[in-house]
């Protein structure tokens, strides 16, 4: 037998074939215990991506033009946490407005059947990416069910939880929070929805609702709207969200999620 | 009762044992967090040198938290030998560093000191410890587990092959852990984090790692890291459960927030041992840990993160594990910050789970938004088989694509062995040779021949195509 046919016929050469199966870094080859160089380098091309999309800034004028676009009022807030060294050391800042954002959006005192929160969250790239996409597919659903829709509120410097001050200030019976996933390696552009039905400070995790993996190459941006819609309406007559919705999924999620220490949402 | 100590007519006092321990624990962001941490710098040596001068039975007399609301502290002055205590209870923490750090020292009288030492008691002498202190004592300390394999014995390292997929698919599942196993990994565990939770996926995963195991004849075994209420079930279904998994901490409370106390816990554990599957032996428990977690879920009594995770290391040596590991660098920056933190955690955790008789292995890995990288977990690990780590974690390319974090790669496992050299458990290594990957020196093969072992038996990746 020849060394070709070997390598088909073996194991490690049927690996190689299954690539295009899996997203995992299989059958990389090796030099002794080190990674080719090629894929060495493609492994920190991606490590530095991620953190640049970790360290990045959100662009409020570029989103909000994008956003204001499809017919969306703007309004911006930023948490207690200054800096983003602070905001990553500090996740009770970033649940938390800023004293004069705290003002700001008392003053507006509107209210509305949602709001929806754009929060740099973990990844300002993926809200970048994401946002303003899966805020034009939902517009068209919210005006044909006659909701009323409060402003579109840009957020930095906040995690999830910051929605619900927002909400709160703003009257809103649901809050949709956009937020940056925590990035992996093989995307840095993911974005998380949270809903979260009548927001209010101190709200616990299982109160909300989570769609994930919102990016091109994983749930597109019409499904999620379909699902993100599904649950605001089902919210809405049952005027309860998260586990209380008895939602098999987010239960399953929540129990997935104790299986190991949090992460940091 | 409060402590003190003068540095150069300066007082510094301590309210309390919590607050001296949380004030001399070398810095991290997550005791920050928690608004506990010394000040400074001279602050936090002038609490280390109080510390250093605390009578280690000190421990026994003052709880960090009260046993009458927490079954953990109650299980810790429970497991506390007294007989066993003796050779050190008239010690300072201090002489305590300097005895275990003694060359008269070694297994015997480590292994009879286990259960004379309380979680607390431990922590405390590894806050006034350097890392080479740690690796140092940590490297005299043999834990030995045994199911199918030998796990712990000296100069060996074993790694869990941890073939995660975003949507539990069987198929990226078995890519994955045929990937590892090609690179030699696997003898502590073949074990998948799930993506979902449900009793459903839990048996699919468990019976498609088993016949993965049975069909290579691999000495290991396999685990799915679902929640112990999920594996109570799926055993009561008779699926090929080897290992029960569950993450646990060092409170009452934090362990609720898991969803487990320790009646869950060893309902568990009979469950699995009704099975009877291991072939060399019965540990069968399979925990993880980490430091923060008790924080995150603001059961930690304003107990340093060092401590009660510590403290998390009693509820597993009560279960007589195969596994235990913390996820040091898992947690995020809120807890541990950088490399430097993350680093010195992990050896942290691993020398207090072996001083208390844990098998003690670390997920050595790092999240995007920590300050750490690759050349950090290179140090972690190289100090790691330093100190005698019983296991650590490999996935394909560092890259875990289920929980977006970044552990060791199957190729690390391989320099630990070849540049480091520390062989897999006798049992796996003898099945490296048998199967053609290894050469006598147990060597990875370049271009190995499988034609005539087991693995040329693989259906499986002819079916893997097929489907």
């Amino acid at each position: 037998m020849s060394k070709d046919e070997r390598a088909v016929h073996s194991p490690h050469g049927a690996l190689r074939a299954l690539r295009e199966r899996t997203e995992a870094r299989i059958a990389l080859g090796r030099s002794g215990a080190g990674v080719p160089t090629r894929a060495a380098q493609r492994f920190l091309l991606d490590h530095a991506r991620a953190r640049e999309a970790v360290w990045s800034a959100l662009d409020a004028g570029q989103l909000s033009q994008a956003i204001a676009r499809h017919g969306f009022a703007l309004e911006a807030a930023v948490s207690a946490a200054t800096t983003r060294a602070e905001y990553l050391r500090r996740p009770d800042l970033g649940r938390r407005l800023s004293a004069e954002s705290r003002r700001h959006l008392a003053s507006l005192g509107s209210a509305s059947d949602v709001v929806a929160v754009v929060a740099d969250g973990l990844s300002a790239t993926a809200v970048q990416l994401n946002a303003a996409p899966l805020l034009a597919v939902l517009k068209p659903r919210f005006d044909a069910a006659g909701l009323s829709v409060g402003p579109v509120v840009l957020a930095s410097q906040a995690r999830v939880a910051l929605g619900d001050e927002i909400g709160h200030a703003l009257g809103a019976k649901a809050v949709l929070v956009l937020v940056g996933e925590r990035p992996g390696l093989s995307a840095s552009d993911s974005l998380g929805v949270y809903i979260t039905y009548g927001p209010e400070p101190g709200l616990p995790d299982s109160r909300r609702n989570c769609i994930s993996n919102i990016r091109a190459g994983g749930l597109n941006h019409a499904a999620a709207a379909e699902q993100i819609f599904g649950l605001l309406q089902r919210m809405l007559v049952h005027k309860t969200s998260g586990v209380m919705l008895g939602d098999e999924a987010s239960i399953a999620a929540a129990l997935a999620a104790s299986d190991r220490p949090p992460g940091s949402t | 009762m409060a402590y003190a100590t003068t540095i150069e007519n300066t007082v510094f006092r301590f309210g309390d044992l919590k607050t001296l321990l949380a004030k001399a624990t070398p810095e991290r962001s997550g005791d920050q967090l928690a608004g506990i941490a010394a000040e400074g710098p001279v602050e936090r040596l002038a609490a280390q040198m109080a510390l250093a001068d605390l009578p280690l039975k000190t421990f026994l007399e003052e709880e960090l938290i009260p046993s009458e609301n927490d079954e953990v502290s109650d299980l810790i002055a429970r497991q506390h030998d007294a007989a066993a205590f003796a050779p050190v209870s008239s010690m300072t923490v201090g002489d305590f560093r300097e005895w275990l750090l003694d060359p008269k020292i070694g297994q015997p009288q480590l292994e009879a000191l286990t259960f004379g030492l309380t979680p607390e008691m431990v922590a405390a002498v590894s806050k006034i410890m350097r890392l080479q202190d740690l690796t140092a004592v940590a490297a005299k300390r043999h834990v030995v587990t045994r199911f199918r394999n030998t796990i712990g014995l000296p100069g060996r390292l074993s790694t869990r092959n941890q073939p995660n997929h975003p949507t539990d698919d069987s198929t990226g599942i078995t890519i994955s852990a045929l990937d590892g196993l090609l690179m030699g990994s696997g003898d502590a565990v073949i074990g998948v984090n799930p993506a979902t939770d449900t009793l459903a996926d839990y048996i699919r995963i468990v019976s498609l790692l088993d016949d993965l195991r049975q069909r290579l004849e691999v000495p290991t075994q396999t685990c799915c890291l679902g929640h112990v209420t999920v594996a109570i079930k799926a055993i009561e279904r008779q699926a090929p459960v080897d290992l029960v998994f569950q993450s646990i901490a060092g409170s009452q409370k934090a362990n609720a927030g898991f969803g487990v106390d320790l009646a869950v816990l060893r309902e568990a554990c009979d469950a699995g041992l009704s099975l009877d599957r291991g072939t060399l032996g019965r540990n069968l428990m399979y925990f993880e840990t980490g430091q923060g977690s008790a924080l995150s879920a603001d059961a930690h009594f304003g107990v340093d993160q060092q401590t009660m995770e510590t403290r998390a290391y009693a509820v597993a040596r009560e279960f007589s594990p195969l596994l235990v590991n913390t996820v040091v660098g898992f947690i995020g920056p809120e807890y541990l910050f950088n490399g430097r933190q993350i680093i010195r955690a992990g050896l942290e955790d691993h020398f207090c789970g072996k001083l208390l008789g844990l098998p003690m292995g670390v997920d050595v890995c790092y999240t995007n938004h920590a300050d750490a990288d690759q050349e950090d977990m290179d140090l972690l690990l190289m100090s790691l088989c330093a100190a005698g780590v019983n296991f650590v974690i490999t996935v394909p390319g560092s890259d875990d694509i289920m929980l977006n974090y970044q552990s060791l790669s199957h190729h690390d496992a391989v320099f630990a062995r070849e540049t480091l050299g520390k062989p897999p458990a006798p049992e796996f290594e003898a099945w490296l040779e048998r199967v053609g990957l290894t050469d006598r020196q147990g060597r990875l093969i370049s271009e190995p021949d499988l034609l005539s072992g087991p693995l040329a038996r693989l259906p499986l990746l002819a079916s893997i195509e097929a489907a």
